[in-house]
């Protein structure tokens, strides 16, 4: 959406103030005229102070404004409303790398004004899909759960379902710390905090500024206690400063968000305001709509050197994955890395779930030239044999070990090993070689017939299999 | 004409005053940028429109102008191998006008090419009667497909004038009729209307899809539709691309409704590069692109799934068969769900309209397989698929339960063969075809006598694993029976080496029908055997050492005629291999 720079309308603001209700974060204010839908407003405070809202709905005479900063204060007499003639707009320039900025894109670190070098509407546009690039190259996360079973590849979109409680945000922070691409580029990362706690923040800061990252970060920061409304705004101006730096100044970014979640109450809380009809779990009907908004703006075009990765983080309510907020997110990304509150209890980090991650644009960025020929029929064997494990654990409960075939418990005993080495790989990086010769590793332990799906590579990466077989051949 | 102003804006929902003589589902041009829309309610002088494009910006007071007529298709030359939004317009087209990496508002485009000129070779004669749907010459619309110049529905006279042969473009006129109708390469059609045919016929012949475990167990008809309901992760789109790129049918209509983006590109990037198995051209000369990704607007999206089975019909009027895959029905649903709320309609269940049922009924009686209207009994079909995104996986909410009442065929997606990388993670419990009756016959004479045995024996064997299953979990596997651990160790091999299907594996990716029998009959050559051998006291460890099941295994990655050459070898062998082993 391309709103030309301003509206076209008279120079000379008006003031109105003829507010007639005030309800939760909205405002009704009556006999305005030219008021544009999505219009950004000052409200004139009765002490003096301003806040920002916008039009949510017009309706002849009438506006609906949500207010960003929450309406407490706010009085019907003698508080004012001036429209500013343009939808919501941020500043951007190369120069907000290693700033912090507020959940509307104000500086706050007490640092300099930013020269803007554009201004741009936050909404943003789709993409045309026939621009865009296939995303294929690998993104080396360090991490072997993602880059050996779910391989993030640059230009996705990839949330993290994380639990109350679970690290979500030490595994964002290794990931930030390791991301690599082969061309060795670094990543800029643009991060849109949403309200999270003071702690979680002075958590990401201490992590930027120990490993020198801080430089390229750009941090919006909406605090738990800071406006609720103000995070609707957040992700878009996130994610316009990210298609910014890499659009039109090439760079290769990686934006966070946290928590996804957050973002969901408060649009919750303007619909259940402006008495919409409620969709599943008092969510508005249009959340999907509202999310693909936000999660499509990953991508790559065609012609461009710059792309925009997203890892969303997200908690699910109850670790309940069929939540709307999970589900709707997940019919949106390419993908999901789900965590695990049993594997976390177990001391395993990051506590990676693998089996109902999914990584959907894996095959585009792995394989021969891009990580190596084995790569997908180690992850498909990895993938069953756990499977097959975790299968028999819930029968050896039922019926113990000894009733177990001999394949059968080394199925168990891989499955207990595939956590402990695999996943349980604790905060250091791997490279996707290490990752995929541990897996070799593992599956040395089954029998070489069971290794259906990795047949063809046996002989070129099986630790064991030509020992094996001369025995084998021995015996007859 | 008429000439309104906005008087309320609600996201995509608008109101316009002044709007006396417009009809409903009228197009309309809102505002000052000249966003499009569809009148959806009337209310006096008052019409709530819909708007296909963003709206912020837009100012109360600002002109709506009505077009006068509804959402139309223009359908001739040019439509194969395009990529249009939901309203029709070419995305390329778009791209290159606006100079924009992005999809501006307000944009306008001939869906198709004015310039390009087409090799006409005239069927008709001056003099002739013709009425909808006759013939009046064809033009090479690609390497691969003919395309027919049909009278319009409506149009009837005798042909006064003709063009001769040669090159034109879609705006030149093709035919005068004596009563001055101009006939040209290109028609107009609402969207929203199904196109007219002279009558329906049975559906008898299955819909190829070189997927074993759909052709084999839960077959469509040419002119049927189907639906595969899964929650994320379970493979919808990429079940429905591996369709579209072997399903056996002339024409391909591709609807990305409310779908990613990048998955729009993958498709995009692969397609042109696709060799076509049945032509030896490229997959991309017959096939449209109709894609409307999640972010685009809300109220295209609704219309994307009537573009995409209006462009289908066309084709299917000049007697080919098309296959339309939606891409996901569930994001239509919720796009009708967001402005029905926006309308302040009083909900249904889950929030969405009451009308919701009569939509999907309405829209997938579109398919079928048809008799065309005019001279040369022309028979098309349109074949719809459409993909389901219940919400949580959860399969009773109202998109799946409401398609499932009107659809023949539920190919069900399953979450804990996902996570297991059983790959098409469709369930072998859960679905069912409506059409098996109608082709069956096809099979028997096409395939083998024995098709339907040979199935019916294999689904029972899947269907006494399941039972079996819920045993082992209680007492473990050893407190089975011999003759029953061989029918766990038989439903492993038709998982294993039938039902999974590796869709990017060269030659793994498409199985034609005869494959698919004779691995199936193959797999229960050796269940027989087994079993007779065991009943001679062999044990089933011997039975599960002979060297044919490991060449089983490798069947399907075999390429095809080799395949076939061995298979039937195979079957006399492992009778002999089984016959040789010596009881211990």
């Amino acid at each position: 959406m391309t709103v030309e720079a301003t509206l076209d309308r008279s120079l000379l603001s008006t003031e109105y103030r003829t507010l007639t209700y005030v309800t939760g974060p909205l405002i009704f204010v009556e006999n305005v005229h030219h008021v544009a839908y999505n219009e950004m407003v000052a409200v004139l405070m009765p002490d003096g102070s301003e806040r920002s809202g916008q039009v949510l709905e017009v309706s002849g005479t009438t506006a609906v404004i949500q207010v960003f900063e929450g309406t407490q204060g706010i009085d019907i007499d003698i508080t004012r409303v001036r429209f500013l003639e343009e939808v919501a707009k941020i500043d951007v320039a190369p120069e907000l790398l290693g700033r912090i900025l507020n959940g509307t894109g104000r500086p706050i670190d007490g640092g300099a004004p930013i020269m803007p070098e554009k201004r741009l509407d936050i909404t943003g546009s789709p993409i045309n899909p026939y621009r865009r690039a296939q995303p294929a190259d690998f993104i080396e996360t360090g991490i072997s759960a993602i880059d050996g079973l779910n391989t993030l590849v640059r230009g996705q979109k990839l949330p993290i379902f994380s639990g109350s409680g679970l690290p979500a945000n030490e595994l964002a922070a290794q990931i930030i710390r390791q991301a690599r691409v082969k061309s060795g580029e670094e990543f800029a990362i643009v991060f849109g905090a949403m309200g999270i706690t003071h702690r979680e923040a002075a958590y990401f800061m201490n992590q930027f500024e120990s490993t020198g990252a801080l430089e390229r970060v750009v941090f919006f920061l909406n605090l738990a206690d800071d406006p609720t409304v103000e995070r609707l705004l957040t992700p878009k101006c996130a994610l316009t400063v990210a298609e910014y730096l890499a659009f039109e100044k090439d760079l290769q970014v990686l934006v966070i968000l946290s928590d996804m979640t957050n973002y969901c109450e408060a649009l919750r809380e303007v619909s259940t305001a402006r008495e919409e009809v409620p969709g599943r779990r008092g969510y508005p009907g249009y959340m999907y709509t509202d999310l693909s908004t936000i999660y499509e703006r990953a991508g790559r075009i065609k012609g461009q050197k710059g792309s925009v990765t997203q890892l969303p983080i997200l908690t699910m309510p109850d670790d309940d994955i069929t939540h709307p907020i999970p589900d709707l997110t997940g019919y949106i990304t390419e993908g999901q890395i789900v965590l695990s509150r049993h594997l976390h209890r177990r001391g395993v980090f990051p506590p990676i779930d693998v089996l109902p991650c999914l990584s959907r644009l894996m095959n585009l960025g792995i394989g021969e030239d891009k990580t190596r020929d084995d790569h997908r029929a180690v992850a498909n064997q990895l993938y069953a044999a756990y499977a097959q494990g975790r299968d028999l654990r819930r029968l050896v409960a039922i019926v113990g070990e000894e009733a177990l075939s001999d394949t059968d418990r080394r199925y168990l005993h891989f499955a207990d090993e595939f956590e402990r080495q695999i996943i349980g790989q604790g905060d250091v990086g791997r490279s996707i070689e290490e990752t995929l010769g541990i897996g070799w590793e593992l599956m040395s332990g089954l029998p070489l017939g069971e290794l259906k799906r990795v047949r063809d590579f046996i002989d070129q990466y099986h630790p064991t299999a030509a020992t094996e077989k001369a025995a084998e051949s021995g015996d007859l | 004409m008429i000439v309104g102003t906005l008087s309320k804006i609600t996201g995509p929902v608008v109101v316009a005053d002044g709007m006396t003589g417009t009809k409903m589902y009228d197009v309309v041009r809102v505002g000052d940028a000249g966003l499009m829309g569809e009148v959806i309610r009337l209310e006096g002088e008052l019409a709530t429109i819909q708007v296909y494009e963003d709206t912020s910006g837009l100012l109360i007071g600002e002109p709506v102008e009505s077009t006068e007529g509804p959402l139309k298709l223009e359908l001739g030359p040019g439509l194969l191998s395009s990529i249009y939004d939901g309203i029709q317009r070419p995305l390329p087209v778009i791209a290159e006008d606006t100079g924009s990496d992005f999809i501006a508002r307000g944009t306008v485009a001939s869906a198709l090419d004015r310039k390009k000129l087409w090799e006409y070779t005239p069927v008709a004669e001056v003099g002739q009667q013709v009425s909808a749907g006759d013939v009046i010459g064809t033009t090479p619309e690609g390497a691969t497909v003919l395309h027919r110049i049909m009278v319009p529905p409506s149009v009837k006279g005798t042909i006064a004038k003709m063009a001769p042969a040669g090159s034109y473009t879609i705006d030149e006129i093709m035919a005068v009729l004596e009563d001055g109708t101009e006939i040209k390469m290109s028609q107009w059609w609402p969207v929203r209307y199904g196109r007219p045919y002279k009558r329906k016929l049975d559906p008898t012949t299955p819909f190829m899809t070189g997927m074993r475990i759909l052709d084999t167990f839960f077959p469509v008809a040419l002119g049927g539709n189907a639906i595969i309901p899964g929650g994320f992760g379970t493979g919808k789109t990429v079940t429905q691309q591996s369709l579209a790129k072997w399903a056996d049918v002339d024409i391909i209509v591709y609807v990305g409704c409310g779908e990613r983006g990048n998955e729009m590109t993958e498709v995009l990037a692969e397609f042109p590069e696709l060799d076509d198995p049945r032509t030896g051209h490229k997959l991309m000369d017959r096939t449209v692109l109709v894609a409307n990704t999640s972010n685009m607007p809300v109220a295209a999206r609704e219309a994307s799934i009537y573009t995409g089975v209006t462009l289908a019909e066309y084709y299917r009027d000049m007697g080919y068969s098309v296959a339309m895959m939606a891409d996901s029905t569930s994001r239509w649903g919720e796009a009708l769900r967001e402005v029905s709320g926006r309308l302040e309609e009083m909900p249904g269940e889950e929030g969405y309209p009451a009308y919701l049922a009569t939509r999907l009924a309405s829209f997938y009686e579109r398919s079928g397989r048809c008799e065309a209207l005019g001279d040369g009994d022309r028979v098309g079909s349109v074949t719809m698929v459409g993909a389901v995104s219940p919400p949580g996986g959860d399969m009773s909410e109202p998109m799946t339960q409401n398609s499932l009442r009107v659809t023949g065929a539920f190919w069900a997606l399953d979450t804990s063969l996902a996570h297991r990388r059983h790959f098409p993670a469709i369930s072998w419990t859960k679905s069912y075809t409506l059409y098996l009756g109608q082709v069956k016959d096809w099979f028997e004479t096409e395939i083998a006598d024995d098709w339907r045995a040979v199935r019916e024996r294999a689904m029972f064997i899947l269907q006494k694993e399941t039972e079996l299953q819920e045993i082992v979990q209680l007492v473990g596997p050893d407190a089975l029976p011999e003759t029953e651990k061989i029918i766990l160790e038989v439903a492993r091999m038709i998982r294993e080496d039938f039902l999974q299907q590796f869709a990017f594996d060269a030659v793994d990716a498409y199985c034609p029908p005869q494959k698919s029998y004779w691995i199936l009959k193959t797999i229960l050559a050796f269940n027989d055997g087994a079993t007779q051998a065991m009943s001679r006291g062999v044990s089933l460890r011997q039975v599960l050492q002979m060297p044919a099941r490991d060449e089983i295994s490798t069947l399907k990655t075999t390429p095809h005629d080799e395949a076939l050459e061995r298979m039937p070898e195979l079957v006399q062998e492992i009778s002999e291999q089984i016959s040789g082993i010596e009881v211990l």
